[in-house]
């Protein structure tokens, strides 16, 4: 039932806009390499052979092995239960599953600090990273398993394997796609994050680097330091790639049966699971804060217009970068799924790049870049989104690659038989079965960019607000309160597009 | 979901790039001398400044247009903007970044003026940067375990083996770089490098920044911080002074209590622009020293304001045989911190 993808080369278009697309994450590469190397390689030694440096490696690769591996184990239990159980309120259930994705780590970071004011070095960094990242394990292996079928654990029943053990042979082969990209996407942003690692005292890459700007104003080191990230996010790309394995995409459009169980006190301890990412994530910083809001000494008037603009602004922006990020996303996206090729590869790999630089980076190196190209954008939204969309479209890759490889190679054959045009087939073949997971990455990228930071505050037209900066400013003097609201709407907006997400699954769930 | 929903969505994001594209039109305005605005890149907290930015509009009518940043980010994005830059004017945390922008000559030459408002101390010697207020060093100490006597007077007998593993301060931090660069001014390399040797093997607590280190004090976490005195003030009025457990030492003549100062330069093409030198003068006057004195309890540089109430005074303070220019050697102190494991 399933064949090697298409050995046939992809038309000269697609690999054009792919490799333009592909090009565009060499901007912050080209920039480091001027900055790294500009002192030399004495002081690239130099730097290597500082005693901190082992310690500093060690650290960054330590808490993304552990993060990815707990990411990996609550997202596949937070999966199985959004997609297998048959869930009063479901859609409540998968907003829950989805919010932490919108709260910035230095936001979950503080509110974990606040409520448990022992937490420090590696156990709260691991903890308030893994809150913040399992939503990218849960939701495209929620997205997998719910487009499979369950015949095969009950064809492994049949045979005699009873439970879970059915469950392996039968499900693993249908997620283990959706299960890497996800667990590559929460390596990433682990090493490349620096909000979630500095409030517990835990020394990484990223720290170096934000102290080598913060105290010697050092761009050379600091952008030596993220050359090893750009290194390491390499290796793992290169990982991921090797542990997916041959692509293999399904031949026949075979639909088959999902099996729904009932919740029961014996399954509810996924639910359980599944509310920890939320709760650590979510619930608690928020909370924190709403306490301190209400704190007497620390009541502070909400300035509503303020509130509202940046709101109006924070969701123009991400969307705006979402969609740009899309443009970018697809045609990468389309080729990893469609074909199989050395440039496929160095194109696909090439795309992740930008989710293992740390914020500060790709903001300096657009600083870098509009300036020296296009001065008239400097400091524009427009200039903004597009950096949204440059540093998240890494996060729509996965989806979309997932999605079309999904297309039964059958209804291509069999369109192209009827006499369809490429244009034809775009339309009524290719666009249908892939636009809901189209939405999820457009949405995956809003989501994330409505909290970014760091190339916000450099790139934003001077005086204009988003809730980011917002809190950022409000979380940075001593009155934490007064960040509560902000805190508050990010948390709301980034639950509507969620909504509207679970509604359109729950529509297309009907009609099949 | 369906076609419609789809088309809407499109539809949706078309909207908010056409808006994007349109925001972007009305905000690249190049800023012309004169113009009765000015652009300042801040790199102090949003909420201390902006009331004063809104007293200097309402005195001079002169708009102003505020980049809030930390100072590390907007020094790093001046640097990288070198002169395409659109501010006009620079607000620094801390002298460190202004002697950066100063030595990379993208800072212009300051009036008379203005540089003779404050103490010669308290400026850049070529002139090209202004202190507009000061912030001394002091030790955070745990009032339930300690009383002020116990504390020491000076931050070398920290290395004492009675303090291991109970001081935490923020290595990375620009003002902890600035008291061992300090100390290695005042006492001598030999000193220093003994003290960052002592120390790192004395367990010391790291952390990242002055505020949270202060608050693990204050939770009972820590004993004792290397911090600037205004945190306290600042968690005070927050908190309520009741609810402070952490108190504070100062250290007068010791490496380990010096003031250090904010400043404010204005930009190499911006060197005419009245408005830029308007706002700057603006920060060394009367009225927005008090501003400072009261609302974040740094000292005033100007003479003849009155400090915050409950502080020594800045005189007690400074430490005569230190220039503040002399502070510029981060580079070495990085190195030092660097060479036994603190950074």
């Amino acid at each position: 039932m399933s064949t090697l993808v298409n050995v046939v080369r992809p038309p000269l278009w697609l690999t054009v806009a792919g490799s333009l697309a592909s090009l565009t994450t060499l901007i912050p590469l080209i920039y480091l390499s001027q900055r790294a190397f500009g002192g030399g390689w004495e002081s690239v030694v130099e730097l290597l052979n500082r005693p901190r440096m082992a310690l500093l490696l060690w650290n960054t690769l330590l808490l993304g092995v552990a993060v990815t591996a707990t990411a990996i184990v609550l997202g596949l239990v937070s999966a199985y239960f959004l997609a297998r159980v048959y869930l009063p309120a479901r859609r409540w259930w998968l907003v829950m599953a989805t919010i932490p994705l919108a709260v910035p780590s230095y936001l979950a970071a503080y509110g974990l600090l606040a409520a448990f004011p022992t937490t420090q070095g590696f156990w709260g960094s691991w903890l308030v990273l893994v809150a913040v990242t399992t939503p990218y394990v849960t939701l495209p292996v929620t997205a997998a398993l719910r487009a499979g079928t369950t015949d095969f654990d009950d064809l492994s029943r049949t045979l005699g394997a009873p439970g879970w053990k059915a469950l392996l042979p039968g499900t693993w082969h249908q997620i283990r796609g959706a299960t890497l990209a996800g667990g590559l996407l929460v390596f990433l942003y682990t090493i490349a994050d620096f909000g979630g690692v500095a409030l517990f005292r835990f020394p990484v890459l990223t720290t170096a680097i934000q102290q080598a700007y913060g105290a010697s104003y050092d761009r050379n080191l600091a952008a030596l330091l993220s050359m090893i990230l750009v290194a390491l996010a390499l290796v793992t790309v290169f990982f991921e790639r090797r542990a997916r394995g041959r692509l293999f995409t399904s031949k026949t459009s075979t639909r088959g049966r999902s099996r729904l169980n009932p919740l029961t006190g014996k399954n509810i301890w996924l639910g359980i699971v599944l509310l920890i990412a939320p709760v650590v994530g979510a619930v608690i910083p928020v909370g924190v804060m709403l306490v301190r809001m209400f704190d007497v000494n620390a009541l502070q008037e909400v300035r509503w217009e303020n509130l509202a603009s940046a709101t109006v602004n924070t969701v123009v922006l991400s969307f705006a970068g979402a969609t740009i990020g899309l443009l970018l996303a697809l045609p990468i996206g389309i080729l990893a799924g469609r074909y199989r090729s050395k440039i496929v590869s160095a194109i696909e790999s090439l795309g992740y790049l930008p989710l293992g630089l740390p914020g500060i980076v790709v903001g300096l190196a657009l600083v870098f870049f509009a300036l020296s190209t296009v001065p008239v954008l400097y400091q524009t939204a427009f200039l903004l989104a597009c950096a949204y969309g440059l540093l998240f479209m890494p996060k729509a890759l996965g989806t979309i690659r997932q999605s079309v490889r999904a297309i039964p190679t059958s209804l291509v054959d069999v369109s192209s038989s009827l006499g369809y045009s490429t244009r034809q087939r775009l339309v009524s073949v290719y666009l249908p079965l892939t636009r809901t997971s189209f939405l999820v990455a457009w949405l995956l990228i809003g989501v994330t960019a409505m909290k970014e930071l760091p190339a916000t505050l450099m790139l934003r037209p001077t005086g204009m607000n988003t809730l980011a900066t917002e809190l950022w400013a409000k979380t940075d003097v001593a009155s934490y309160g007064a960040a509560a609201p902000y805190a508050l709407m990010l948390v709301i907006i980034a639950a509507i597009p969620t909504l509207l997400l679970v509604r359109s699954e729950t529509t297309q769930e009907v009609k099949s | 979901m369906n076609i419609s929903s789809l088309k809407s969505s499109l539809l949706a994001a078309g909207t908010a790039l056409a808006l994007v594209v349109g925001l972007s039109a009305c905000t690249t305005e190049p800023a012309a001398n004169a113009d009765g605005t000015v652009v300042v890149y801040a790199g102090r907290d949003e909420a201390l400044i902006a009331p004063l930015i809104e007293q200097f509009t309402e005195e001079t009518g002169i708009d102003v247009d505020v980049r809030f940043g930390s100072t590390p980010e907007l020094s790093a994005l001046l640097l990288e903007e070198g002169e395409r830059t659109p501010a006009n004017v620079f607000l620094s945390q801390d002298a460190g970044a202004l002697g950066a922008l100063s030595d990379a000559g993208l800072l212009a030459t300051l009036p008379a003026d203005i540089t003779d408002a404050v103490p010669a101390e308290f400026t850049s010697t070529d002139d090209t940067w202004v202190g507009v207020t000061g912030r001394a060093r002091v030790i955070a100490y745990d009032s339930e375990k300690y009383t002020e006597s116990e504390i020491p007077d000076s931050v070398l007998e920290l290395t004492d083996p009675r303090w291991s593993g109970l001081v935490g301060f923020p290595p990375g931090n620009a003002s902890f770089q600035s008291f061992v660069t300090a100390l290695r001014v005042l006492e001598g390399e030999k000193v220093a490098e003994q003290w960052v040797a002592d120390m790192a093997k004395n367990s010391p607590v790291l952390t990242e920044k002055n505020g949270a280190t202060l608050d693990l004090v204050n939770a009972g976490q820590l004993d004792l911080a290397l911090i600037n005195h205004y945190y306290w003030f600042e968690r005070a009025a927050e908190l309520g002074q009741d609810n402070m457990r952490v108190q504070i030492k100062f250290l007068p003549g010791d490496p380990g209590g010096i003031v250090n100062v904010t400043g404010a330069g204005i930009l190499k093409n911006s060197a005419t622009d009245a408005d830029a030198l308007a706002f700057v003068k603006y920060l060394v006057s009367e009225s927005a020293q008090k501003y400072f004195a009261t609302t974040t309890f740094e000292y005033p540089l100007v003479p003849g304001v009155a400090s915050p109430e409950g502080l020594p005074a800045l005189e007690e303070l400074v430490n005569t045989q230190l220039d503040l220019a002399d502070l510029a050697s981060l580079a070495e102190t990085q190195a030092l911190l660097a060479k036994y494991g603190l950074l």
